[in-house]
């Protein structure tokens, strides 16, 4: 997206003089050339959210034509179901925002820490073998979704290598896959909170008890929050040994030459320059996150007790398995708006964030600067 | 703090004592040892599944039941490769992904580098709109589109064969930003040396742009391959019988034991890697180019 800027507006006001063949003849091709994208995108993405659109304020049940008279206009029915409807489709909207936001919640941050820290690592420049851990960590995420869920349902089995690798270390492993309890519940069920205090119990938020809410990612949610960190991490190693390898190696010397120690160079140093590689990373991270599909359908299609279920899945399933297309239509249009509000709150947090220390910084510099004179 | 410490360390060496000569080097040493135990032990981590898929595929049903963890079968058995290749409907996914790959890396490379040279050097009108128009495609989050791609894929009546299958992958926008911000980084003095001789747009393009964007085509090639040979959610929704499988489709079928019975790990850990095989051939054959390309191509 940043890199759209330059070319566009500037190369057409340069070239074009008006009446000359060549020129003429360029602007023909041009169209020519665009076209076959052009016709593509329109209709495999833009056409798509127009008719998407008609179908979630319809009650189209997937015969016949949804455009042809098949379906009737039935309004903001199919989203007032999903937000205040109080019945299965409404809990169930619920149930899936709530696991989905666990997701979000552990897999985003650890998974820009850890790809950070890989990056950090790997860029070291006295260090041997570069190459092969870049590529350690990078393989998982070129193969497909669907085979490293394969490989993660066999790893996390009841009996499988995780929970041996666990016993060895005197720890009884869950039963992974196929444990619905909430990971918070257990906590709270360990120090003796087994009922939910009414305040919890009563007021439901979006037809789901608080207590509901508070559950915590399901230990089977977990082995998806793993996977999701496992396959994504080294990508994003990738943008930050960019970023990094694109920093000029001046600020860092001269800091060194102040005597700072590896991690304070680190901290004051290297990080607040990648600012804009983490702002990137997040960003993709909340819209990547939000977005669990493959994986579900590959492994729990969100069992155990609804509790992998993701709006994605979920909306898949209405739509194509329960034929309640209007509906399903309805929860992608949501999960969109989740997906574009998340990213501008996002933005505006970040961005606020990188203003205000720059800002103290100039007043401090400006102080400093100010005593001698 | 440590730079308090390091000078008297320092001093200490000036003055010729043994103490004195341990710190700077020896830090450094047990940093750097310590960084390497580190990325080791995280290698493994990230290795591990992949060797134990590779080993487990070759175990008996029991055997890969009882020694989760170990990576030498107790008894080498090709039966899972067999089964795979012999009794199921695996060959035909394989085939069926494999047409649809070729099909739509092709077209994406054809596409993407006319629309790409289009916006980086043809000045016509409107080209700023269909660029901005192009950005804001991109923002859209692919899953969103799953059942609203279904909805004119059947509109169009090419749900359940190829060219619903290979057709709207062909939309990429990704691609174009590559292709596009290549053609800008490339001198046009060449370009205009051949229109000055007399060459058409198209064949200024044909003969000699396109020669000059090999890189940039091979990092087309590599993610249309790579996407499309993983995409998944995308044949769901297009298609529903069992001759259009393809790999994704079939492995996810498989693996939610809609197919077998049991757990059968070796069968379905088999299907993984055979999966997994044309994309990791490809990414340490061009591995260079990938990790700068998905860099690139993830900012875009």
């Amino acid at each position: 997206m940043t890199t759209a800027r330059p070319a566009g507006t500037a190369a057409p006001h340069r070239r074009r003089r008006p009446g000359r063949g060549i020129q003429s003849g360029q602007a023909a091709a041009g169209w020519l050339f665009i076209t076959p994208m052009l016709v593509l995108l329109g209709l495999f993405l833009v056409l798509p959210i127009a008719m998407a659109a008609w179908v979630s304020v319809s009650d189209w049940t997937g015969r016949g034509n949804p455009f042809g008279g098949a379906a009737s206009y039935v309004g903001g029915q199919n989203y007032a179901e999903l937000l205040t409807g109080g019945g299965l489709p409404q809990r169930d909207f619920a149930t899936s925002l709530r696991n989905n936001a666990y997701y979000v919640l552990l897999v985003v941050p650890i998974q820009t820490a850890l790809s950070l820290t890989l990056a950090i690592l790997v860029n070291r420049r006295i260090m041997r073998g570069r190459g092969f851990f870049r590529t350690a960590f990078y393989f998982p995420s070129v193969t497909s979704s669907v085979a490293i869920t394969v490989v993660f349902l066999f790893l996390f089995t009841a009996s499988g290598a995780v929970n041996r690798v666990l016993s060895y270390l005197s720890v009884g492993g869950p039963n992974w896959i196929n444990d619905p309890r909430g990971v918070l519940h257990i906590v709270l069920g360990a120090v003796g909170v087994d009922q939910p205090p009414a305040v919890l119990q009563s007021a439901p938020f979006l037809g789901l008890s608080w207590w509901q809410w508070l559950a915590g990612p399901s230990v089977a949610m977990c082995v998806f929050i793993i996977m999701g960190i496992f396959t994504t991490s080294g990508t994003f190693m990738l943008l930050f040994l960019a970023a990094l390898q694109n920093l000029s190696g001046e600020v860092e010397e001269a800091a060194m030459v102040d005597g700072t120690t590896a991690w304070q160079r680190l901290r004051y140093v290297t990080i607040p320059m990648l600012r804009p590689t983490i702002f990137t990373v997040v960003t993709l991270g909340l819209i990547g996150t939000w977005q669990v599909f493959d994986q579900i359908y590959t492994g729990t299609r969100g069992s155990p007790g609804k509790t992998t279920l993701t709006p994605a899945y979920l909306s898949y399933e209405t739509s194509f398995n329960s034929q309640q297309w209007g509906r399903g239509a309805a929860i992608a249009f949501i999960l969109f708006a989740i997906i574009v509000v998340m990213t501008i709150v996002q933005r505006v947090v970040l961005a606020e964030r990188d203003v205000v220390p720059a800002r103290k910084r100039f007043y401090r510099t400006g102080q400093k600067g100010g005593e001698p004179s | 703090m440590t730079a308090v410490a390091e000078a008297p360390a320092r001093a200490g060496d000036a003055g010729g004592r043994a103490a004195g000569r341990r710190s700077p080097t020896t830090r450094r040493l047990v940093t750097t040892s310590f960084v390497y135990a580190l990325l080791a032990a995280l290698a493994v981590v990230y290795i591990f599944p992949f060797l134990i898929s590779i080993s487990t595929s070759f175990k008996s049903n029991a055997d890969a039941a009882a020694n989760p963890l170990s990576l030498v079968p107790a008894t080498f058995t090709t039966e899972a490769y067999e089964r795979l290749f012999l009794n199921s409907d695996f060959p035909l996914w394989f085939q069926n992904s494999v047409i649809v790959t070729l099909a739509v890396t092709v077209g994406r490379v054809l596409f993407d580098s006319l629309a790409g040279y289009a916006l980086a050097r043809l000045p016509f009108r409107g080209r700023g709109v269909v660029f901005a128009g192009l950005v804001a495609v991109m923002a859209v989050p692919s899953v969103v589109l799953l059942i609203p791609k279904f909805l004119v894929i059947n509109t169009l009546g090419i749900y359940d064969s190829y060219s619903g299958l290979i057709i709207p992958l062909l939309a990429d926008a990704a691609g174009i930003f590559i292709m596009k911000n290549f053609f800008e980084s490339v001198p046009a003095s060449v370009e205009e040396a051949a229109r000055i001789d007399g060459a058409g747009t198209f064949r200024v393009f044909w003969s000699v742009v396109l020669p000059m964007a090999r890189p940039a085509l091979v990092t087309i090639v590599i993610l249309s391959f790579q996407g499309s040979w993983n995409e998944l959610s995308h044949f769901i929704v297009a298609s529903q019988s069992q001759e259009l499988f393809n790999l994704t489709k079939g492995v996810a079928q498989l693996s939610s034991g809609a197919l077998s019975q049991g757990t059968q790990y070796p069968l379905k850990l088999g299907a993984a890697v055979i999966m997994t095989i044309p994309v990791a051939v490809l990414f340490f054959v061009f591995q260079r180019r990938i990790m700068n390309a998905s860099a690139g191509a993830v900012k875009g």
